[in-house]
């Protein structure tokens, strides 16, 4: 399943600041986490996923810093900010009042569609 | 083992050097993408891929390029501004070191420029500002002096000249200086006046012989010349305009708290500030060449149609009154002032114009710009013509002539080959070549109006 392009930005930053919520992270292993996290259902352009990030280094929702990993490169480390969480629960109210809302009428087509009722 | 990372390498790096290019993406971005492309391959090769379809995939992966570099665009546009001036993003440090340097040797250039029209002050001579009639001869055969050495100057060191283009270029501007101030020009005469308009001309494509470093004899070294003039003068108007403004500020807040700084003003900011700016707009055209769209054609493509219609309109009342040019000297050098912007503007239209595009309207314009140039050109040639034959010659009258002698081989050869391009049996390439080879002329025709005329016309 292909999930549409408005959807994977829309959700982009709200997934970015979780993941890391669970801890620092750098590019490649936040579009590594995505893909465990969704199995394998999202997927992102991996270059989109830098943008994005600066995107957030902005707003002050994260802090980038320089450093050296096991590999011996150079990485550019992330890490979420006390802004960054109160705007991450934010976000999450509001996909939650979101997805309740689409549950909801879910709900509803199913039990229309279920046997007993007129098709 | 060791091939197929020489080759990984070598991918990597051509992948970077494309990257690299983008100006919305900076070193510190490429860094980072280019360390998720390799953690990507070194899992895709752990997952069993060879290193080169590992490469490949990590690419697809990472996503069309252009629009990756669009996405940083609209999160740093200033990123597309900013680089006007400082070193041009993805430099390295080597190439910023290089731009720190430049900076600070086009300061201290500037600064020589705006302190060498304050130079004749130490040998006694009066500020500029307070000359009298005696001395303004000094100031005005001098001008070019105080800034044109400068900037070739600072072209040769920036292209690098060796040591006899270099030498070649003092010994043209020594000789220069040498004939301006010890001809024995005749107090407030014609000739000294002719001298000193027309050398900063023929300097000036001195100039044009170091920014173009060794590409002069190559027509594309001179049209970029010609592109870098006009720029300049764009960028030079653009600064008149804001040292208007802080010289304004500067006696107005200084006589809001009761001191008079006029002094400082004329004798200081205006001079130094007129001739370092020379300078400073000579490395801005220079800092900022590729990055934005040129002004000048900008500005061509505006201006032709209105100049085509202006030039009509003349040459429709002049037919339509039966009257021919005033031959008076002012009516004279407006005259040829607008068959020079004509030119310029034919200059610019063609530097600008893709070579391999077809014919279009604005070329069917701009060939009716030439000719009706062309037919005023004659007009005046006539007008010149006819005066000399009543009262004989003079500097002014032989100057004048030759000018409009010059311009109407240049107008009529242009049209020439417009023609021939519109009816598609010329390249436009031709018109560009006739503009480049061209250029020399206008300066040795100036630099004959400073060496010879004076002479012939017994300094008068």
């Amino acid at each position: 399943m292909n999930i549409s392009k408005d959807l994977v930005a829309a959700s982009a930053a709200p997934l970015v600041l979780a993941i890391l919520a669970e801890g620092d992270s750098y590019g490649y292993a936040i579009i590594k986490r995505v893909g465990e996290l969704s199995g394998g259902q999202l997927r992102w352009t991996d270059g989109m996923l830098y943008p994005v990030l600066h995107r957030l280094e902005r707003l002050g929702y994260v802090e980038a810093r320089w450093a050296t990993a096991e590999t011996g490169r150079r990485r550019r480390y992330y890490r979420i900010t006390k802004a960054g969480r109160a705007h991450l629960e934010t976000q999450r109210e509001q996909w939650q009042a979101v997805d309740a809302t689409l549950r909801g009428i879910w709900r509803t087509l199913t039990s229309m569609h279920a046997p007993g009722c007129p098709a | 083992m060791a091939k197929h990372d020489d080759t990984l390498e070598a991918q990597i790096t051509q992948w970077r050097a494309y990257l690299r290019r983008r100006p919305a993406i900076r070193t510190g971005d490429v860094e980072e993408l280019e360390g998720h492309l390799r953690d990507q391959v070194t899992a895709l090769v752990d997952a069993g891929l060879a290193a080169d379809e590992a490469f490949l995939v990590a690419v697809k992966r990472m996503g069309n390029l252009d629009a990756v570099s669009r996405e940083f665009a609209r999160e740093h546009s200033e990123r597309l501004w900013k680089q006007l001036v400082v070193a041009p993003a993805g430099a390295t440090e080597a190439e910023r070191r290089a731009s720190s340097v430049e900076t600070l040797v086009v300061v201290g250039l500037a600064a020589a420029a705006g302190l060498a029209v304050k130079l004749p002050e130490l040998f006694g001579y009066p500020p500029l500002v307070n000359v009298d009639e005696e001395l303004l001869p000094f100031y005005f055969r001098n001008m070019s002096f105080f800034v044109l050495p400068i900037l070739a100057g600072y072209f040769a060191w920036k292209r690098r000249l060796d040591r006899a283009g270099c030498v070649r270029l003092a010994v043209v501007f020594a000789a220069a200086a040498l004939v301006i101030n010890v001809f024995p020009f005749a107090h407030g005469g014609h000739t000294i006046l002719l001298a000193a308009l027309h050398l900063p001309i023929a300097l000036w494509l001195v100039v044009g012989v170091a920014y173009a470093g060794g590409r002069w004899r190559d027509g594309g070294g001179r049209m970029d010349f010609v592109r870098f003039s006009g720029e300049l003068f764009i960028y030079y108007v653009l600064m008149a305009l804001g040292g208007g403004v802080l010289t304004g500020f500067t006696l107005a807040t200084f006589s809001a708290i009761g001191a008079n700084v006029e002094w400082f003003a004329q004798q200081w900011l205006l001079p130094c500030g007129a001739l370092g700016a020379v300078i400073v707009g000579a490395w801005l055209v220079e800092a900022k060449q590729s990055v934005v769209e040129n002004m000048a054609p900008v500005l061509t493509r505006l201006f032709t149609p209105l100049f085509a219609a202006v030039l009509l309109a003349v040459l429709a009342t002049m037919v339509w009154t039966g009257s021919g040019i005033d031959v008076e000297r002012e009516v004279l050098i407006g005259f040829d002032l607008l068959l020079a912007v004509v030119l310029g503007l034919l200059l610019y239209a063609v530097s600008a114009r893709d070579p391999h595009a077809p014919p279009d309207a604005f070329d069917a314009l701009q060939l009716l710009l030439v000719v009706s140039a062309l037919v005023l050109d004659g007009v005046a040639l006539a007008a010149i013509a006819g005066r000399i034959s009543e009262f004989g010659f003079s500097p002014n009258r032989v100057a004048a002539l030759g000018e409009n002698l010059i311009l109407l081989v240049n107008l009529a050869w242009s049209a020439w080959l417009y023609a021939r391009f519109l009816g598609g049996r010329g390249p436009f390439s031709a018109l560009e070549r006739w503009q480049t080879d061209y250029l020399p002329v206008y300066a040795v025709w100036a630099g004959f109006v400073v060496v010879a005329f004076p002479p012939l016309f017994g300094f008068l």
